[in-house]
């Protein structure tokens, strides 16, 4: 007797693992970067138009794919055509590339989760020299945030060439991650489908609780209003337009066969249109969410280290020139600032090369993205925030649902076609321990494109036989035309400034320079997905 | 007479104490910044305890037990509030060497700070360099223990999972047999309610109700 297929228990649960799939790390951490780079409001434009225009079509395209044929990536594209079967093997290479990487991310945030529960937190201090004197060398000339990522969790070497050894802590945290992704995916949709209600649901609960929390703390406004200020002249860059379509692309997770492996769970009679248009909206909700509560957080931080600043250079003054203590404040500090330089003009020379020239907009302008926001630039803000345990914790919480949520999607990518062929056994355990901590990750645009398919028209008959409704214009329109144009377009642009950038180059970490040297910069496109 | 003897403690007093003198260090207040609105304000009488701190730390110093209040010389009081001390031997002639002073301040520090409700940054000693706390060491890292017990908790569930699938699947692959049986032994026992044996139902058979179906009239017509 033929086994029947696994299905979701309920439609409910196929939302929700779409939703935890799409809704991943990138919607936090690198949407707010791109709406700050490209003109923060008026980033808006291009990315809705893109998603009307890229996102929607694709994502019913594969859903209905998937929902049709009913297999995984491999079988569904040969049965379209048996020419097309490299397109599915291809996306399950990809998915299986990408998870060997996600998967550190989440080991990361078990890290931190686990650190989090000591009082005070361990990268909000630095630790002591040798002689107790004063604090470490490396910490001192960098932050104790950045100190305690490059050096107590990554133990980061200084070149691509030295490795490393291997990082004990780092490698239990994989092997723990590793496990709970087999966990969530050993029984199939019937336990994936029950670990997506937390996935999908626990992320938002934080952010909510995040985004009262950052609204009320102080400077929020001004991040806020930084971000959201529109500069109407980005709009005529078309690296906003090209990175609004990339992060469509790879947010939503379109072509790495996850959303094909997903829908082939569904009932045949399941209304996909209806469920593309709720996934997409709610995966763009989602990152504009998202980077509401970033960018409080965000000027949060730079308004207390703007303060900081102030703080010091009024402490420098009132010493130098044994002023009352005080006497000096934000406020009147330019004023006296002018008199102390004209009453006493060499003793006030003799200060001026260390009053540091504090302003509010260089540190808001520094954007940062990936795992710099997280690791560096979020815990920076956590430290000075009251109960920093509770809000770190919380933190790296949703970070790991996030992280879970995506791996489930990838993980149904590679083993849904394999079941489907018989291949394996669906009880395989996949541990796979990486040894050497490795940071240097491959800029995978050019492997994560898989072209879609263009025989809409045949298509859509069988859509209509499995929906029972009519094929509306609009779809028809953008599978045939708009969205392949733009797709090739994209793959296009990045084959050429991947063949004209010549030398590739990365950023790197090195203790024994006084700065942190930007020779060769690589850059990491690692969780976009 | 009086005034040149007071001439002369004062000139003395001079000379010991100014700001760079040899062992005088400067002392740094920011009171304001440490307690805000319960800021007390620094008059001679906060002076004088000053001074009685320095000398109580003075007198743990073994050979200095006999150090007094009117040792210690302050002076160059600012508004910042910043002075300069030093702390004389017992003919007032001489100042104690710096490095004597600096040790017995390092080791009383704490009890100076709590007197005037300040810490090491508020209350500073310029060239006295505070040691810092060094940070609670635990003998097992926390985080280990966190990651032991979340660790066993998934090991636990897997295993559980793992176990419970394989029984299912000898159950499934005993079960067709075993639901045969069952059948049979239905149809050789009889019910018996009160002591009456009920009719058991044909359970192989069927039968058929003639009031819903008659092969004629399967298509109504038109």
């Amino acid at each position: 007797m033929e086994k029947a297929r696994p299905l979701w228990a309920n439609p409910l649960q196929f939302v929700f693992a779409c939703i935890s799939y799409s809704v991943g790390l990138g919607n936090v951490w690198r949407f707010p970067y791109l709406c700050q780079m490209y003109g923060g409001g008026s980033f808006l434009v291009p990315y809705v138009i893109m998603l009307i225009v890229e996102g929607m079509p694709l994502l019913y395209l594969e859903l209905a794919v998937g929902q049709r044929m009913r297999q995984g990536s491999i079988g569904a594209w040969r049965t379209i055509s048996p020419y097309l079967g490299g397109v599915g093997l291809a996306s399950v290479v990809v998915s299986f590339f990408l998870s060997m990487y996600y998967n550190i991310i989440n080991a990361w945030a078990f890290w931190y989760l686990f650190h989090s529960f000591q009082d005070p937190l361990p990268w909000s201090v630095c630790p002591l020299n040798g002689n107790r004197t004063g604090y470490d060398e490396e910490c001192e000339k960098a932050s104790s945030t950045q100190y305690f990522w490059y050096r107590k969790t990554l133990n980061i070497a200084p070149a691509i060439q030295d490795g490393g050894g291997v990082q004990w802590g780092q490698a239990l945290c994989l092997v723990l991650a590793w496990l709970v992704v087999y966990l969530c995916t050993l029984r199939g949709t019937e336990s994936t489908g029950k670990v997506v209600y937390f996935t999908a649901l626990l992320p938002y609960c934080v952010l909510i609780i995040y985004l009262v929390r950052g609204l009320t703390l102080h400077g929020a406004t001004n991040g806020l209003a930084y971000m959201f200020t529109p500069k109407l002249d980005q709009l005529a860059n078309p690296k906003a337009w090209i990175n609004a379509a990339t992060q469509i692309f790879f947010s939503l997770g379109l072509g790495f066969g996850s959303l094909i492996a997903f829908a082939s769970y569904n009932q045949p009679s399941t209304n996909c249109q209806k469920h593309a248009i709720i996934v997409s909206l709610i995966n763009s909700a989602t990152s504009i969410f998202a980077s509401v509560v970033t960018f409080s957080i965000y000027g949060f931080k730079a308004t207390f280290n703007y303060e900081s600043c102030l703080n010091k250079v009024i402490l420098l003054l009132t010493n130098s020139f044994d002023l009352e203590d005080g006497f000096l404040t934000a406020s009147n500090l330019e004023q006296v600032k002018g008199y102390l330089a004209s009453a006493f003009p060499g003793k006030y020379s003799e200060v001026l090369p260390q009053m540091k020239n504090c302003s509010l907009e260089s540190e808001l302008a520094t954007a940062v993205q990936g795992t710099g926001l997280s690791f560096i630039v979020y815990t920076e803000a956590i430290k000075n925030m009251a109960a920093s345990q509770l809000w770190s914790v919380l933190y790296f919480f949703m970070l790991l649902m996030l992280g879970i949520g995506s791996m489930l999607g990838n993980t149904a990518a590679i083993l849904t076609p394999l079941t489907d062929s018989k291949v394996i056994s669906s009880h395989l355990p996949k541990e796979a321990i990486s040894g050497e901590e490795g940071t240097w990750f491959p800029n995978q645009p050019s492997l994560c494109f898989t072209p879609p398919p263009m025989c809409s028209i045949l298509f859509e008959s069988d859509l209509k036989a499995m929906t029972g409704r009519t094929l509306n214009w609009y779809w028809k329109v953008m599978w045939a035309g708009v969205s392949p144009l733009l797709i090739i377009s994209l793959f296009v642009f990045y084959l050429s400034d991947y063949i004209l950038t010549g030398t590739l180059q990365y950023q790197a970490w090195d203790a024994s320079q006084l700065l942190f040297p930007i020779f060769n910069r690589y850059t990491t496109k690692l969780s976009d997905c | 007479m009086l005034c040149l003897l007071f001439f002369l403690v004062t000139a003395i007093h001079a000379e010991l104490c100014h700001p760079d003198a040899e062992n005088a260090f400067k002392v740094r207040l920011s009171i304001r910044s440490a307690l805000g609105d319960k800021a007390y304000a620094w008059d001679t009488n906060e002076e004088y305890l000053f001074k009685a701190m320095v000398a109580f730390s003075m007198r743990k110093v073994p050979n200095r037990e006999t150090t007094e209040i009117s040792h210690v010389l302050v002076c160059n009081v600012t508004q910042r509030v910043s002075f300069w001390f030093v702390v004389t031997d017992p003919s007032k002639n001489h100042t104690l060497p710096a490095v004597e002073v600096q040790s017995a301040i390092r080791m009383s520090r704490n009890r100076i700070n709590s007197a005037f409700f300040l810490n090491d940054q508020t209350l500073e000693f310029l060239k006295i360099p505070s040691t810092l706390a060094p940070p609670t060491d635990p003998s097992v890292p926390i985080w280990i223990i966190i990651f032991g017990v979340i660790f066993c908790i998934v090991i636990v569930a897997v295993m559980l999972l793992i176990l419970s699938g394989i029984r299912q699947r000898r159950r499934m692959s005993k079960g067709p047999t075993e639901v045969d049986d069952t059948e049979e032994k239905c149809e050789n026992t009889i019910t018996i309610e009160n002591g009456i044996p009920c009719d058991p139902l044909d359970t192989k058979g069927g039968r058929i109700n003639d009031a819903f179906l008659t092969e004629d009239e399967r298509l109504t017509p038109l």
